[in-house]
């Protein structure tokens, strides 16, 4: 089988600063890559390359045929504006079918009936009628999440969910993303979090001006994480 | 009270009622949208566009002042638009230059060339509206409420993805909506909306029109349906009141709603500090 999106010397950055070059790696149905590095190595920056929100420098990415662009779902960090949107928690996960209504002016039954299935899935359908601006953060994390299933079922694109949560949010929050990618769903995390990507990762793309790409086995046994890993807590 | 019934037996006195609630109606749906967009201040330099629109309209007769003011405000707003993107030019520092320039040579032109025997009373009235509404000939009335209807219906048909692109920008661009066709669109609908307004309240004002409802109902509702109806609702009241005020002791008509907005406001704001969340 091909792989799901597969990437070749892609070169990433913005217009007038190249972050790094010759970046190649495969993703695969069910994959569980986690995305790794310092801040401001260009996490996000491809991330949104991959999405097609910033231009890609150079190189390709091929998408195997039966993946369609909005079949990969994004869940964004949080911006200022969100934390005091005036929004309920079913207003906003629905608007995860903003982009799949075509000329359609509302969203039908199904659309309806999905959104709560996904809200069920996270644990959120008793805040259906809250106010999203009152959720804790975690909570919050959630709805945005169960958006992003209803916009895309196949490819989550997630980008540092669990910053700013509490160490017990955000184990749970893991457990929940490990059993959507037990369910099928291919998942890449944008995270600083070492030990998660330990524990929950199948594939390690560690961002720096050379990027490494290899499994989490390779990963961890060649000292990279671990380096890295005893940095951070001695940082800590 | 009596005074009040007598008044509304005039033909002028019930049109400009019945475009005063289209106005305030339409100027409220957006707000909610212009105040998390964080964009109040698009509004605000708009309608200082307006005025200069209105100032070129004046000096060149043109029979209707709307053929001239609705595209060049509409142009601007989408100037300013893809101007937020530029990053020559910061985004509210060309927003502050054109209104600033568009009010001074508006005021310049209306100096140099008006054949009008009171112009701080023509300024004056374009920038506070003051009697305006009370004037308003049948093809104004017949445009305010074409227009108000536009963008009502432009507002229902697009209210799911006018919510997608006000929440999370970047998500709903991921999510395949065409987010600067919508970003447009917003900003024409803000400009038509200032147009309308300023019949209203004054080209100074309009800004009012649009935030304060939004701000207020924020601060009691919770959903952005509920948010949305609200703000509806209060604009319509206070511009309603406002107009019965000004009627009654005789003040200017675009101030005295706004002031009804403003006080409305702090009552909201207190009903939304009691209310346990």
């Amino acid at each position: 089988m091909p792989p799901l999106i597969s990437c070749n010397n892609l070169t990433i950055g913005f217009e007038d600063r190249v972050l790094y070059r010759d970046l190649s790696f495969d993703i695969n149905s069910g994959d569980y890559l986690f995305v790794i590095g310092e801040n401001g190595a260009g996490k996000t920056t491809l991330m949104k390359t991959l999405l097609g929100l910033k231009k890609l420098l150079g190189g390709e990415i091929k998408v195997s045929s039966g993946l369609k662009l909005s079949d990969i779902g994004y869940l964004p960090q949080q911006t200022v504006v969100q934390r005091d949107f005036p929004a309920s928690v079913f207003e906003i996960v629905i608007s995860g079918f903003a982009g799949k209504s075509g000329f359609k002016p509302f969203y039908s039954a199904d659309q309806k009936k999905l959104a709560v299935e996904n809200m069920n899935k996270l644990g959120i359908a008793d805040l259906k009628n809250k106010c999203y601006r009152e959720l804790s953060g975690g909570q919050q994390q959630r709805v945005l999440l169960a958006r992003t299933l209803c916009a895309a079922s196949k490819v989550l694109l997630l980008d540092e969910p669990v910053a700013g949560l509490d160490p017990y949010v955000t184990e749970e929050f893991y457990e929940l993303i490990r059993k959507l990618n037990e369910e099928g769903i291919t998942i890449i995390m944008i995270s600083h979090d070492i030990p998660a990507a330990k524990k929950y990762a199948s594939h390690v793309l560690h961002i720096t001006d050379e990027p490494t790409f290899m499994t989490k086995r390779q990963y961890f046994s060649e000292g990279y994480g671990a380096g890295f890993a005893i940095l951070k807590d001695n940082g800590n | 009270m009596a005074t009040l019934i007598e008044y509304l037996s005039y033909p002028f006195v019930r049109n400009a009622l019945i475009v005063a609630v289209l106005i305030a109606f339409c100027s409220s749906l957006m707000g909610v949208t212009l105040v998390l967009k964080r964009m109040s201040y698009i509004g605000d330099g708009l309608s200082h566009v307006a005025f200069g629109a209105l100032a070129v309209a004046s000096v060149l007769k043109v029979t209707n002042n709307m053929l001239i003011i609705l595209p060049v405000t509409v142009v601007c707003a989408v100037i300013l638009l893809s101007a937020g993107k530029n990053r020559l030019i910061k985004g509210d520092a060309a927003i502050a230059m054109l209104s600033v320039g568009a009010l001074a040579f508006g005021y310049l032109l209306l100096n140099l060339f008006s054949v009008s025997s009171n112009l701080a009373g023509d300024v004056c009235s374009t920038l506070f509206g003051s009697q305006s509404i009370l004037t308003l000939n049948p093809t104004d009335v017949y445009i305010s409420l074409v227009l108000s209807i536009v963008v009502v219906i432009v507002f229902i048909v697009f209210y799911n993805r006018i919510f997608a692109v006000t929440f999370d920008e970047t998500f709903a661009k991921a999510s395949g909506v065409n987010v600067s066709f919508y970003n447009i669109l917003i900003a024409v609908i803000i400009a038509v909306i200032i147009v309308l307004a300023m019949n209203l309240v004054g080209s100074l004002l309009i800004s009012a029109l649009v935030i304060f409802p939004a701000m207020a109902s924020m601060r009691v509702f919770k959903s952005f349906k509920a948010v949305t109806i609200a703000s509806c609702v209060f604009s319509v009241f206070c511009a309603l009141l406002g107009i019965m005020i000004a009627i009654i002791a005789g003040t200017p008509v675009g101030a005295t709603i706004v002031a009804c907005d403003a006080v409305l406001f702090l009552v909201f704001c207190g009903i939304g500090a009691l209310r346990p969340s």
